[in-house]
């Protein structure tokens, strides 16, 4: 999921004529200085950063005037928020909030639907609201065939207690929201706080996570999708990440790939069954070349912490022969002595199985045997 | 739901030019399913694995009687093919497609079911009635005629799981793939259904793994009676840390379900014999059986 920082989605929400207050990102403490000069009005200054919490981090703070933009950007530029150094600022003017809403579009997976959330309680933790006060939220889940239409958007207004004119604009807000989110491929876009200032309502904040998926329809986007990683992955999941491969940090010392998902899964669940730990997951997708195996290899064993390697492939569309010409090229370009264990099954079985046996590494037919050789193998406690 | 698929099943690959359409209608073909169309826009009057290919669906219906579809297009074209095989009431249009996006999904499921038909993912290794016919990409050699349902959401696990089943001597009558994406056109709960009713079907294996609530509410159905049946299940995941990715995608407002023991525990309460490890899912079959 690509997540956009605050200044980038309210751009989008600009486009979608979805009001927010004025502001602009500023990356010295001269643009900071130059944007409040032509403002002429106190404004709020906010850390660009992936991550959540940055209120409480100190990361947002309010300036009067031009000068103390300047010394407040000089201050939070630099500084560390969750192992992430701030670069970017939002400088946005200072409203006056009546009140604080909170308005969200997701995909409900198991209805298979977008789903409108609105609640009264802005400004907090809306899954922290939805634990405690369900009461306060109003779901409105859209039937795919219809879309969200204006009674729709009519209907969660008033649900949240507007009347007359600030129904109206409370309902336009929704609406415009739905648009961005169904077009611009969210799987979740949010606004929270929503604020209710004196004549209508203003995004305060802004976030759009868009479908990784959809990006072939957001070209302009695709080169953001790395960058967004930050801070919410580990400097290795960043490097695995930037070699294709989906990979997992974890905390022991048995280095795990396998082919899809659920089966890496499980092999890492019997792993840890045999009383041992599982340093990584990382799941090679279908139909790997020996090439990508090769790299996948020597990313993991790569990894200090590795003390043994356990490569669980089924192959349907993957291939045991690449499997086998994979992991004997990586263990010959790193000349690494780690213990390595093999269980294949599948397309091309036997030759992959002699590729390995002529290298003097054993394959075997169980995962359950595997996974209890492996952390034999790593010291572990079988 | 109609049936699935068997041995007099007529198929149209979608994407057959394709190299995986290409190499899958080879081994599908092999299988004995019964592909007589294929469909490529631009590729019409051409052949790929001794199948004639058309430019459209509908030019292929002209030319032949076709029950059911499978898609091997690009991510981008998955959802004009699958509206395509959907507008022409093909029964099932199983989508092996990964990574379309989930809007698409969401209108392709939409639509399914306003016409009534039965989808099949995206992202799904699709659906293999044992020793008769398969649509997917599955490796054939795991599977053996018998009378255990499989319904996994996972792809490889769902053949380890089999292999097992094969193995213990059991073997399997229908087994669908419901896909890894966030949204899909089958539940558990459909398949339970069909299983129920299905005569060749005798227990079932559910294969699970974290996120969303689907094996919670498939575990609520069998409680209440709906399923009666013997189930045996295995929920992967047990070993994945809170917070990271690991599954096919993250699940968003569920609260506190989508955990391995949520699912588990679920299960258990329901009846169902719940394995630690794969292949205890074809022991207890076994005992049941």
């Amino acid at each position: 999921m690509l997540k956009l920082l605050e200044y980038e989605a309210k751009e989008y929400f600009k486009k979608y004529g979805i009001p927010t207050p004025v502001g602009r990102m500023v990356e010295s403490p001269e643009e900071a200085r130059a944007f409040v000069e032509s403002l002429g009005k106190p404004v709020v200054i906010k850390v660009q950063l992936p991550v959540g919490g940055r209120g409480k981090a100190g990361g947002v703070r309010f300036a009067d005037t031009p000068e103390e933009a300047a010394n407040v950007a000089e201050q939070l530029i630099g500084m560390t928020i969750k192992g992430l150094r701030v670069e970017k600022l939002y400088v946005e003017e200072k409203v006056n909030i009546v009140n604080e809403v909170y308005l969200g579009v997701t995909i409900d997976r198991d209805r298979k639907q977008y789903v409108v959330l609105a609640s009264s309680e802005g400004g907090m933790d809306i899954e922290e609201v939805a634990a405690c006060s369900p009461e306060k939220i109003v779901r409105f889940y859209v039937d795919p065939l219809i879309g969200l239409q204006s009674f729709h958007s009519n209907y969660i207004a008033s649900k949240l207690g507007y009347r007359d004119g600030l129904m109206r604009k409370f309902a336009s807000f929704v609406s415009k929201l739905f648009s961005l989110a169904v077009e611009m491929d969210a799987e979740l876009t949010e606004i929270n706080p929503l604020v209710e200032v004196e004549d209508g309502f203003l995004a305060a904040d802004a976030r759009l996570n868009v479908d990784n998926n959809a990006l072939f329809r957001h070209k302009e986007l695709e080169t953001r999708l790395l960058e967004s990683y930050q801070g919410e992955l580990t400097e290795r999941e960043m490097e695995a990440r930037s070699q294709g491969l989906t990979y997992v940090e974890l905390d022991g010392d048995i280095g795990i790939i396998g082919n899809g998902a659920g089966l890496t899964m499980a092999t890492l669940d019997t792993v840890m069954l045999h009383g041992g730990k599982a340093a990584n997951f990382l799941d090679l997708g279908g139909g790997a070349t020996p090439e990508r195996i090769r790299k996948a290899v020597e990313f993991v064993l790569g990894d200090t912490r590795t003390r043994a390697l356990f490569v669980n492939i089924l192959g349907g569309i993957t291939r045991c022969d690449y499997t086998a010409e994979g992991i004997v090229e990586a263990r010959r370009e790193l000349g690494v002595s780690k213990p390595i264990v093999v269980r294949m099954m599948g397309t091309k079985e036997e030759e992959g199985k002699a590729i390995l046996k002529d290298n003097g590494i054993e394959s075997l037919d169980s995962m359950e045997e595997a996974a209890e050789q492996a952390v034999k193998l790593a010291g572990g406690t079988v | 739901m109609a049936r699935f698929i068997d041995k007099d099943t007529r198929v149209v690959v979608q994407g057959i030019t394709g190299d995986q359409g290409r190499f899958h209608t080879r081994l599908m073909k092999e299988y004995g399913t019964r592909i007589v169309a294929g469909v490529t826009p631009g590729r019409g009057g051409q052949e790929a694995e001794g199948v004639p290919v058309y430019d459209t669906v509908r030019e292929a219906q002209e030319n032949h009687s076709i029950d059911a579809g499978i898609i091997f297009v690009p991510a981008p074209f998955a959802l004009d093919a699958a509206l395509e095989s959907i507008e022409a009431e093909l029964d099932p249009v199983v989508v092996i497609t990964e990574g379309i996006p989930v809007r698409d999904s969401i209108e392709l499921v939409a639509r399914a079911k306003q016409k009534n038909v039965t989808v099949v993912g995206p992202n799904t290794p699709g659906v293999i009635k044992a020793g008769e016919s398969k649509m997917g990409i599955m490796p054939a050699q795991v599977f053996k005629r018998g009378h255990v349902g499989v319904i996994s959401r996972s792809g490889t696990l769902f053949y380890e799981i089999a292999a097992h089943i094969t193995r213990a001597g059991l073997g399997q009558s229908t087994c669908v793939g419901l896909g890894g994406d966030p949204v899909v056109g089958l539940d558990y709960i459909d398949l339970l259904r069909w299983f129920q009713e299905d005569p060749e079907t005798k227990a079932v294996a559910l294969i699970g793994e974290i996120g969303g609530d689907a094996e919670e509410r498939a575990a609520q159905f069998i409680k209440e009676g709906g399923f009666t049946k013997p189930v045996a299940a295995f929920i992967a995941g047990r070993a994945a840390v809170p917070g990271k990715r690991m599954g096919h995608a993250g699940a968003i407002i569920q609260g506190s379900t989508g955990t391995a023991k949520s699912k588990m525990d679920a299960l258990s309460n329901a009846g169902v014999s719940v394995g630690e490890l794969p292949g205890q899912v074809a022991v207890a079959l076994r005992e049941m059986l």
